[in-house]
């Protein structure tokens, strides 16, 4: 007899969602979370715990969220051939604590489009990559689509986006005020032919599900929210624990997941609880929602999924940062951070399309860009060189009051060879090795950079900004005079590295997101992600983990109707 | 609060650290130096802190009363046991703690500094800015350290002991933590 029905490992979206789903089910759960809890009282009424603040030094400099690169360094090299690590310390960190990468996230959440299920066959290949087709469309997620922004709580404009899938009702709430700098970059970029729109965010516009309006403090992204206007992932943990079904244990670092005897069956997973001491769970499932960077680490050493497939296809995007100078000041720390998104480099003009094959590749798959700007002083100042340079630069804050900021999303080509395993040397505090990536982007990538940032440094010029410049993350391996200290993606969107697909050869997980192995562990998070898009991956991982819970739960498919689509905005000409 | 006690400086450490800090942030019209923004009261409040249960490491939460709500940025927020070997190891050193040396060896921060400020010279405080400069040119290991904590000190929460009187912040026109009060949509949606 299990001790559970589920035991969660991970208490970020992921996790948080199969929870929230299975517990209304009437299942028993235990989530295990590795980190501390600074969320929320684990007692009813489960208060807010009051840690999170407004302080750029507990959250950007003293790991506050975790992890702690020193207890759970990573290491990285772009290839095999530079040895073991170039770098170790933190790669991509999410945050590590109860409510894992919902923390950091200054909580836009579109949703992909319908053409990003099938890019194999709606696009093609692509030489040097395995692009593939997700193993079903976008009209069979539309309705989780649509949960997963009712679970969080999305603000946003249904008519506001001529590139959007269809929908099969508006959000659930309106958008919030849009800020200054992104209204000026918005209106330059409509006159240049862009189709800028009001981001769908999971920050409350209004009192929603019992938590308050924002009010813009402006502390979103790697801050957590201090009066939990923003919904992931406090929403769906609250819920869950107000079932009575759910325990959350923080502190318990999972260790393995422990499989019977005939090995096609897990029958629970080990941990070490908050003094190092061995423990162990029994369940009848096992959820994985560790994030793509953690769920394979922790399949690699436990031996289990599909040994060819585990941990490679390790996806991020290539981040490009167009920058703009402003004469005038644009206070961009007022407000929640990200405003105005828009979609034309992920819907390939004529001139991007040339662009492409005269780049010798059939077709840009660029991401949607972010209409953002500076933010807090701390981080500006450590930017700034010393001496009196740096007062002066502080005085007039070209880096922060006065910048604008584009960041594409720009989609990650998969590749076999770009992969998460374990570092042969490397450790972490628990004595288990470090997680190690082996990462270089597609050529596709950097070309596409190389298109889309001079078009959208032209934006910001006719924005009003009196210089600009752009660079990458990770650094183009080519670019001149572009030369950046940390070789690792700063990207925190992480994907692909127990992929879903209908071949058990060429996949980990099934349709359902269950290891083809192992049927009764499920993986939840962005790991199942086949391709990365050009989108956020946020929403999409709750709605798949909410499809996949429900199915889990024996519960009845979701469904809507193209046939019943709600007018959105005017198509595009393109 | 950070610099009352005795601290981990001796008083002529202080001296040499706020002069280094005031060559790195130097005083610029109405933007004061290192110095008079309490650079040094930071960063030995950061290096003794575990002299205090809580150790000064996560100040508290949700607010700091400056903008309404109780103040609670002063009530500092327990570590856990690993948190504490991590904090306690790139402080104190890992000493030959094997728990501590779980990758090897690990400098702190307290022998950085104790090291880093011999090195600087028990004169430097004395010295002309360009005699200074060419002393934190010759330090880098040191300087960096420096310009990271003297970068926190000068802009971050003045409950961590730098920012005095909130002058760091004043003194860039930036408004330091708003909760609970916030911004209104109109100081989001318009130019002023």
């Amino acid at each position: 007899m299990a001790d559970v029905d589920a035991v969660v490992v991970g208490t970020g979206p992921a996790g948080a969602t199969a929870a929230d789903v299975l517990t209304d089910a009437g299942w028993s759960v235990v989530m295990l979370e590795k980190g501390a809890n600074h969320l929320l009282d684990l007692e009813p009424p489960y208060a807010p715990r009051g840690h999170v603040s407004n302080d750029e030094v507990k959250c950007l400099t003293r790991h506050f969220l975790g992890p702690d690169p020193f207890l759970e360094p990573r290491t990285f090299r772009h290839r095999e051939g530079e040895g073991d690590r170039i770098h170790t310390g933190g790669v991509n960190n999410l945050p590590s604590t109860v409510g894992g990468g919902g923390f950091h996230a200054d909580g836009k959440l579109p949703r992909f489009r319908e053409v990003d299920f099938r890019a194999r066959t709606g696009l093609g290949p692509v030489e040097g990559a395995d692009v593939v087709d997700w193993p079903f469309g976008y009209d069979e997620l539309e309705p989780y689509y649509a949960a997963a922004e009712r679970f969080v709580g999305v603000a946003g404009d249904h008519a506001g986006n001529p590139f959007a899938a269809w929908r099969s009702g508006p959000y659930p709430m309106p958008p919030g005020p849009d800020m200054y700098c992104a209204r000026l970059t918005s209106e330059a970029a409509t006159g240049l032919g862009f189709h800028p729109y009001r981001a769908p965010t999971g920050v409350n516009s209004v009192e929603y599900d019992g938590r308050p309006a924002c009010n813009n403090c402006g502390f979103c992204a790697f801050f957590g929210c201090p009066i939990e206007a923003k919904g992931d992932p406090v929403a769906m943990l609250r819920r869950a624990l107000h079932t009575g079904r759910c325990e959350i244990r923080p502190q318990a670092y999972v260790t393995e997941i422990v499989l019977d005897g005939s090995g096609r069956q897990a029958r629970g997973v080990r941990y070490l609880d908050a003094d190092g001491a061995p423990r162990e769970v029994s369940a009848r499932h096992v959820i994985l929602g560790a994030g793509a960077f953690e769920t394979p680490r922790l399949l690699l050493r436990s031996g289990v999924g599909n040994p060819d497939v585990v941990g490679r296809f390790l996806m991020y995007h290539l981040q490009t940062y167009v920058l703009g100078i402003f004469p005038f000041r644009l206070h961009a720390y007022r407000g929640r951070s990200v405003t105005h998104l828009m979609d034309d480099p992920i819907v390939p003009d004529a001139e991007a399309t040339r662009a492409a094959r005269d780049a010798g590749l059939p077709y840009f798959r660029g991401g949607i860009v972010e209409h953002g700007g500076g933010s807090h002083p701390v981080v500006e100042a450590m930017y700034s060189p010393w001496g009196e340079t740096h007062t002066r630069l502080m005085l007039d804050s070209p880096m922060r009051d006065r910048m604008a900021a584009f960041t594409m999303q720009g989609e990650d080509l998969p590749q076999a060879t770009n992969r998460i395993d374990l570092d042969p040397a490397v450790k972490d505090v628990w004595g288990l090795p470090a997680g190690r990536v082996t990462y270089a982007p597609h050529r596709h990538e950097a070309a596409c950079a190389e298109h889309w940032a001079p078009r959208l440094e032209a934006v910001l010029r006719h924005a009003g900004a009196q210089s600009t410049f752009w660079i990458t993350s990770p650094p183009l391996e080519n670019a001149r005079g572009r030369r950046q200290r940390d070789p690792t993606p700063i990207s925190r969107h992480v994907m692909g590295t127990a992929r879903l697909g209908t071949d058990p050869r060429t996949s980990v997980c099934d349709p359902w997101q269950r290891l083809h192995d192992v049927d009764n562990v499920v993986v939840t998070d962005s790991s199942v992600f086949p391709t990365s898009t050009g989108y956020g991956p946020t929403l999409t991982l709750v709605a798949l983990a909410i499809r996949a819970s429900r199915a889990l739960a024996n519960l009845a498919p979701l469904t809507s109707s193209r046939a019943d689509a709600l007018p959105g905005a005017p198509p595009s000409t393109r | 609060m950070p610099g009352a006690g005795p601290g981990f400086f001796t008083a002529e450490e202080r001296e040499v650290v706020a002069a280094a800090c005031d060559r790195l942030i130097p005083p610029v019209d109405a933007h004061p130096g290192g110095r008079a923004l309490g650079c040094a009261d930071y960063i030995d409040g950061l290096l003794d802190a575990f002299a205090v249960d809580p150790p000064r490491i996560w100040a508290g939460g949700p607010f700091s009363g400056r903008a309404g709500g109780d103040a609670r940025f002063d009530q500092f927020l327990p570590l856990t046991r690993v948190e504490e070997l991590a904090w306690r190891t790139r402080i104190e050193g890992s000493q030959g703690r094997p728990d501590r040396e779980f990758n090897g060896p690990v400098r702190g921060w307290q022998e950085e500094y104790r090291d880093g400020l011999a090195a600087l010279g028990p004169d430097f405080a004395t010295l002309d800015a360009a005699a200074q400069d060419a002393r934190l040119e010759a330090a880098p290991t040191l300087r960096t350290l420096l310009y990271q904590h003297a970068c926190e000190g000068a802009y971050g929460p003045p409950e961590y002991g730098g920012n005095r009187d909130l002058a760091g912040w004043r003194a860039i026109g930036y408004p330091g933590d708003v909760q609970p009060r916030g911004f209104s949509d109109a100081e989001v949606e318009r130019r002023a």
